[in-house]
């Protein structure tokens, strides 16, 4: 039997990957949009829905940030309300391990694997920044240097309380000293599924350790198999079968009539991301200046970007640009090779779908990628809110059925047994 | 008058169906909401996600959790609470709860216990956060203007910049603003202390006679106040005969406590067709809690302060 695929409908995010102004987009905060997707994802039968979390508004040039979807509810209150309208549906979302508390969290996890039947999934990541610290009690606390340690120790910690099957426990590490009594009995699956995301070498060694699956950035097939081995390499230095953790990138899709149909469309929908306002701004994150006094449609800035990293134009959002004058150089050579405006060219370097083509195209690409060591499976992120899956679930899934890859019925009775964990 | 009735769900178990049929019968009888138990460190599920977990399956019942001020943050506890809203349609409170409890305060780990009066500054302070970040987002804050490209108006989003003895939040919150603009907040009302301390619409108090309920009513002016009524012990009659004993007292209502598995279907089978029966009952039409408890339409602060 081949390798059987993963696969995640992430509720579209706060970025330019969500087009808000199709007139086919809807609500980002009604309930109806998140049961939407949560019954379309289990129509097409998948692993599970997966929601980020908000800690603070993204801000620009220390303004809020106006040009992208702004908006989004507490993480795992809507997963609760989810488990009320799906049955098999894994519910994941990410939870700042910087801005919660183990004890709190694991009690929240541990009551939502409860209320969903077991279905429960926790995103981990970490934010070291003074910036989401303004908006809790402790403050941005965190040195960079001690993300990791703070959530290798977060997810120790966890796991200790969900072994009390609600009794006592005690903690002692360099971040918490916690003691008392659970109060959460075992959950149906024990512990709930963990996730992390980040492709760092941190990020890899911790998934190694802790994590149940990562939340990987998508890679051309090369890199993700380079990736993939990585990852995986590292999972006997801790006792750990090579299945144990699932390697699942977010990915981006395009569906089409034919394949020049399909990149029709693709090009349609970049445009749509990328606004003149929008262009201008996804500069500045390069620039890490001010350049709204440039035109969208005229040539790149013959200045060179601003290279003090201690206060970046950008606030919320995690660093990209590791040599800033290299990337401004190479764009700048791109637009002028090409003739191109800063709109076309923002439209070419950032943020291309990473599967574009015919159902049947796009079917065997995702086979491919699995059967070939360069991935579990995918978190599908669609550009629309709340229908952006629907053509995949009518189209994509029925091939991967057929090709005997992806399940017809759900067979496993929590998260943990659909993915294949134990 | 019609009297308001609301149930207080405290039970322990961790199974879904336990909490949505009694909810779903709360529902079905058309009470005003219901209030969901919680502690740290008790053997009892998360009380805001019981709450979230029942919200899609029922249609009129209000549902107020309870949740603590002392540990939880007050971004987290605003944003969930906004979001119970949303996920409910404008049905969401919050029975605002404190911690004096050192072996709660060891589960978290982050601070001592606090003294009184310090413990309801802070809580104080915990509710003008909630609120202040619920109305952070004016209702028309999101515009979707193509031309300018801009999704939100940013001149319609505030920061609360809140500064307080214990802790400071800067804002704006990352949840629109919920459908009631302020969900209902309530709180006990025993230790007349607090009654100056905390900024909330609904108290529940125990008074021993019509007499004592009606002296309190008298001195939390403005505020719905609720006697909490234990049913078990008590035939059907003798509950309707003393919540008829106490309707004129100024009360807004009674929470009712069911006391075991058969409570909840005493009291929406029984006890109230017969407050229907006497016309001390009867069912709101409108599906927000706000309006279904007759508070006036939540304004926004920001707001008022943009116009003047």
């Amino acid at each position: 039997m081949p390798k059987q695929i993963i696969l995640a409908a992430h509720f579209p995010g706060v970025n330019n990957t969500t087009v808000w102004s199709d007139p086919r987009a809807g609500s980002q905060i009604a309930f109806d949009s998140f049961e939407y997707l949560a019954r379309t994802a289990e129509r097409g039968k998948f692993d599970f829905f997966f929601l980020a979390e908000g800690l603070r508004l993204r801000e620009q040039r220390g303004l809020i940030h106006d040009l992208d979807v702004v908006g989004r509810p507490d993480t795992i209150t809507v997963l609760a309300a989810l488990a009320a309208v799906t049955t098999h549906l894994g519910l994941a979302g990410t939870l700042n391990a910087t801005y919660h508390e183990p004890y709190e969290l694991a009690r929240q996890l541990a009551t939502l694997d409860h209320l969903s039947g077991g279905r429960a999934a926790w995103n981990v990541v970490t934010s070291p920044g003074a910036f989401f610290g303004e908006n809790f009690r402790r403050g941005g606390f965190l040195d960079h240097a001690d993300r990791y340690v703070r959530a290798g120790e977060f997810i120790e910690t966890a796991r200790t309380l969900w072994d009390t099957d609600g009794g006592e426990f005690a903690v002692t590490n360099s971040q918490f000293d916690i003691r008392g009594r659970f109060g959460v009995p075992r959950s149906p699956q024990g512990h709930p599924v963990i996730l992390q995301a980040g492709d760092s070498d941190g990020g890899r060694e911790l998934a190694a350790r802790h994590a149940d699956a990562i939340f990987s950035r998508h890679h051309q097939l090369d890199d993700a198999r380079r990736f993939y081995r990585d990852v995986k390499d590292r999972l006997a230095g801790y006792g750990r079968a090579e299945d144990s953790l699932k390697i699942i990138p977010g990915v981006s899709y395009v569906l089409g009539d034919s394949d020049a149909d399909a990149q029709e469309k693709a090009h349609h929908i970049r445009r749509q991301q990328v606004s003149p306002q929008t262009a201008i701004l996804l500069l500045e994150q390069l620039w890490n200046t001010d350049l709204s006094g440039y035109d969208p449609e005229g040539p790149l800035p013959e200045i060179d970007p601003v290279l003090d990293e201690s206060d970046t134009i950008i606030k919320g959002r995690a660093g990209m640009y590791p040599d800033r004058l290299a990337t401004a150089n190479e764009w700048r050579a791109r637009a002028e090779a090409k003739n191109l405006s800063i709109r076309d060219l923002i439209i070419e370097v950032t943020g291309r779908q990473n599967f574009i083509g015919t159902a049947s195209r796009v079917a065997e690409q995702l086979d491919e990628y699995v059967q070939t060591g360069a991935c579990d499976g995918f978190i599908l992120v669609p550009h629309l809110t709340p229908a952006g899956l629907d053509d995949f679930v009518d189209q994509v899934v029925p091939l991967l059925q057929e090709r005997g890859v992806f399940r017809t019925a759900y067979s496993g009775t929590t998260l943990r047994g659909n993915l294949g964990l134990a | 008058m019609t009297l308001h009735l609301a149930i207080a769900l405290d039970g322990d178990s961790f199974a879904a169906a336990d909490w949505t049929t009694p909810v779903r019968q709360a529902d079905e009888a058309r009470l005003d909401f219901v209030t969901f138990q919680d502690s740290f460190g008790g053997r009892r599920p998360d009380a805001v996600q019981v709450a979230a977990r029942v919200a899609p399956l029922t249609r009129h019942v209000g549902l107020v959790p309870v949740a603590t001020t002392t540990h939880t943050e007050p971004f987290h506890l605003s944003t969930a609470l906004a979001t119970l809203d949303h996920v409910s349609r404008g049905r969401a409170g919050w029975q605002v709860r404190v911690s004096a409890d050192p072996a709660e305060a060891a589960l978290l780990g982050r601070r001592a216990p606090l003294e009184f009066d310090d413990l309801f500054a802070e809580a104080g302070d915990v509710i003008e956060v909630v609120r202040r970040l619920w109305d952070s987002w004016e209702d028309d804050a999101i515009i979707k203007d193509v031309a300018t490209g801009r999704f939100i108006d940013r001149d319609k989003l505030h920061y609360i910049d809140f500064a307080g003895a214990h802790f400071s939040v800067k804002g704006p919150s990352i949840v629109p603003r919920p459908p009631q603009g302020q969900p209902v907040v309530a709180a006990l009302a025993h230790d007349e202390r607090v009654w100056s301390r905390l900024d909330v619409d609904v108290y529940f108090v125990t008074p021993d006679d019509a007499g004592q309920a009606a002296t309190i009513v008298r001195r939390l002016p403005g505020k719905k106040v609720f006697a909490d009524l234990a049913v078990s012990g008590r035939t059907t009659a003798e509950t309707a005969d003393l919540i008829a004993a106490w309707s004129a007292t100024g009360l807004a209502g009674f929470r009712l406590h069911p006391g075991g598995d058969h409570g909840v279907r005493a009291i929406t089978g029984e006890l109230v067709p017969e407050l229907r029966r006497r016309g001390l009952f009867t069912p709101s039409p409108r599906r927000r809690l706000r309006e279904r408890l007759g508070l006036p339409p939540a304004v926004n602060r920001y707001q008022e302060v943009a116009r003047a």
